[in-house]
């Protein structure tokens, strides 16, 4: 059995995004639920399914005592760090597609900014303990640090620069500008992105993604009911998770230049039906340019190595060939682990994205990139 | 200040059952990896069982402490306050001649000198009283 339009996105909500919400993760969850929940025109009390994020202290009975659900169905967790939300998705086709339950809640919040320091807290996470045996004793402590290795090898191994990183950096602030939620609000230019110090070679700052509170939430339903509710469903066409060779430590990876997703995409795209080239707008996860540029390349819109020369001839922009980050990604809106990339692909595709609406947007797909690599894509097109 | 065992801030390991043995041999100057007794694999880091024959059996082989560059990256913004005297400094991940990984700091050499494949040695350095960890120079 296919999972292959067996169920819509059927709602979508977000709260302010932030530097500091002054609101509890748990309200900025709710918040967004009940956005999400609103814009399907569905009653909290129809939710029979919670996905929750597994790194937040919220959980599913949370909701359940807060929304007064009498009668919950289904709840799991994804843990693939960043590639959560996405691989959720897979998780609650398989849930309704089953018969368990007909409408998913997934929601994430995070008070990322005000509450802590996100980049140096992962050594706590348990998919980090190898790393934080033998890496971060040597000085390989955050993200940043141990993600730099792979964007320097491709550097070396295709001759991709750290201007062509850049280009993703500035366009993404671009849309972040026209979506009117993001929390950097000055265009960037290429001399800037040149121009910001080095965190971590070859890394820059606005190669880095931002720290930020707020919440976002997704409601899932099975292809029946999503027909009758109040927006345009947005199908589910094809969806995958994939973990790469050695999936807690990208120092020994066979080939360092190629993520989880590589194994996620094609099934994803066998089970839609679709090829890259079908693909109308992307949102592409971004904790790091140089993770956009190796997906690009990973998912198939150009070949290894070409990542480069490809977001370099504009081709990622709004009017190129194939528009990423609409909505100004985790580099420019916020860090919302990529649950604000799925808000924004079914934006598109219902052509409620605004400014950055990506004309006659039929087709389009969305990634999540987690811990050492783990990846998740989703196909979808408008009902 | 004085680096005293009070004053430590890096992180620091916490071996593991598998994993102690590697870290006291560092201890005696040593880079120890663990080969299958069974059918040979060399693989780190250190694990339960073998991922080719999924025995539990360990021998531990002294490493060469040879190897090349596979990548770097050079660290500007100090993330532990631990680092914030040694920034900017090289972090190397190295291809052992044994097959196998590891990551470890480069010294007395400069940003200009590291390309792939630059051969380097394995050098042991004592972080605090009870720790040793992997460093490395450029192989003469």
């Amino acid at each position: 059995m296919s999972l292959k339009e067996k169920a819509a996105i059927t709602g979508v909500g977000e709260t302010a995004y932030t530097r500091m919400s002054g609101k509890s993760v748990l309200a900025l969850q709710l918040e967004a639920s009940l956005n999400a929940i609103a814009d399907a025109g569905l009653s909290p009390k129809e939710i029979d399914g919670i996905i929750p994020y597994s790194n937040s202290p919220v959980v599913a009975e949370d909701f359940v005592t807060n929304f007064g659900i009498s009668d919950l169905r289904f709840s799991a967790t994804a843990p693939l760090g960043g590639a959560s939300c996405v691989a959720a998705i897979q998780c609650a086709l398989l849930a309704i597609s089953g018969g368990v339950c007909s409408n998913v809640l997934i929601p994430i919040g995070r008070n990322g900014s005000s509450a802590g320091r996100i980049g140096t807290r992962v050594q706590q996470m348990p998919q980090f303990k190898v790393v934080g045996e033998h890496e971060m004793p040597v000085g390989a402590i955050a993200p940043a640090q141990l993600y730099a290795p792979m964007a320097r090898r491709h550097m070396e191994l295709f001759g991709t620069t750290s201007s062509q990183l850049g280009e993703i950096a500035v366009s993404t602030r671009h849309n972040a500008i026209l979506n009117g939620n993001g929390m950097m609000t000055k265009p960037l230019t290429l001399e800037d992105h040149q121009a910001s110090r080095m965190i971590s070679d070859p890394l820059r700052l606005y190669d880095c993604s931002l720290e930020s509170d707020g919440g976002a939430a997704i409601i899932v339903s099975g292809a029946d009911r999503a027909r009758d509710l109040r927006k345009p469903p947005v199908y589910v066409m094809g969806v995958a998770e994939g973990h790469p060779d050695s999936p807690s430590v990208i120092t020994q990876r066979p080939d360092m230049t190629r993520l989880g997703i590589a194994k996620a995409a094609p099934k994803a795209f066998a089970m839609a039906g679709v090829l890259p080239g079908d693909i109308d707008v992307a949102e592409i996860y971004d904790c790091f340019t140089y993770i956009v540029l190796c997906q690009l390349e990973d998912l198939g819109f150009c070949k290894k190595g070409e990542g480069g020369p490809f977001v370099a001839s504009g081709a990622i922009r709004l009017g190129g060939k194939l528009p990423i980050n609409t909505h100004g990604g985790l580099l420019s809106q916020a860090h919302m682990v990529g649950m604000n990339h799925i808000v924004e692909l079914v934006r598109q595709l219902r052509g409620e994205a605004g400014k950055a609406q990506v004309r006659g947007a039929e087709i389009g797909l969305v990634t999540g990139y987690g811990d050492m690599g783990d990846g998740s894509v989703a196909i979808m097109r408008r009902g | 200040m004085a680096m005293t065992a009070e004053t430590y801030l890096k992180p620091v390991p916490e071996p593991t059952h598998e994993s102690r043995p590697y870290w006291d041999g560092l201890k005696s100057g040593r880079l120890l990896l663990q080969k299958c007794g069974q059918c040979g694999k060399i693989r780190h880091y250190p694990r339960p069982i073998c991922d080719v024959c999924y025995s539990f059996e360990v021998n531990w082989i002294e490493a060469s402490g040879r190897g090349t560059v596979h990548s770097w990256t050079i660290t500007h913004h100090a993330f532990n306050p631990g680092f914030k005297l040694e920034v900017p400094f090289i972090l190397l991940t190295i291809d052992l001649d044994e097959g196998v990984r590891v990551q470890a700091p480069l010294r007395g050499a400069r940003e200009a000198d590291v390309k792939l494949g630059l051969p380097v040695r394995i050098i042991f350095e004592q972080a605090k009283h009870d720790l040793v960890t992997p460093a490395c120079v450029v192989a003469s």
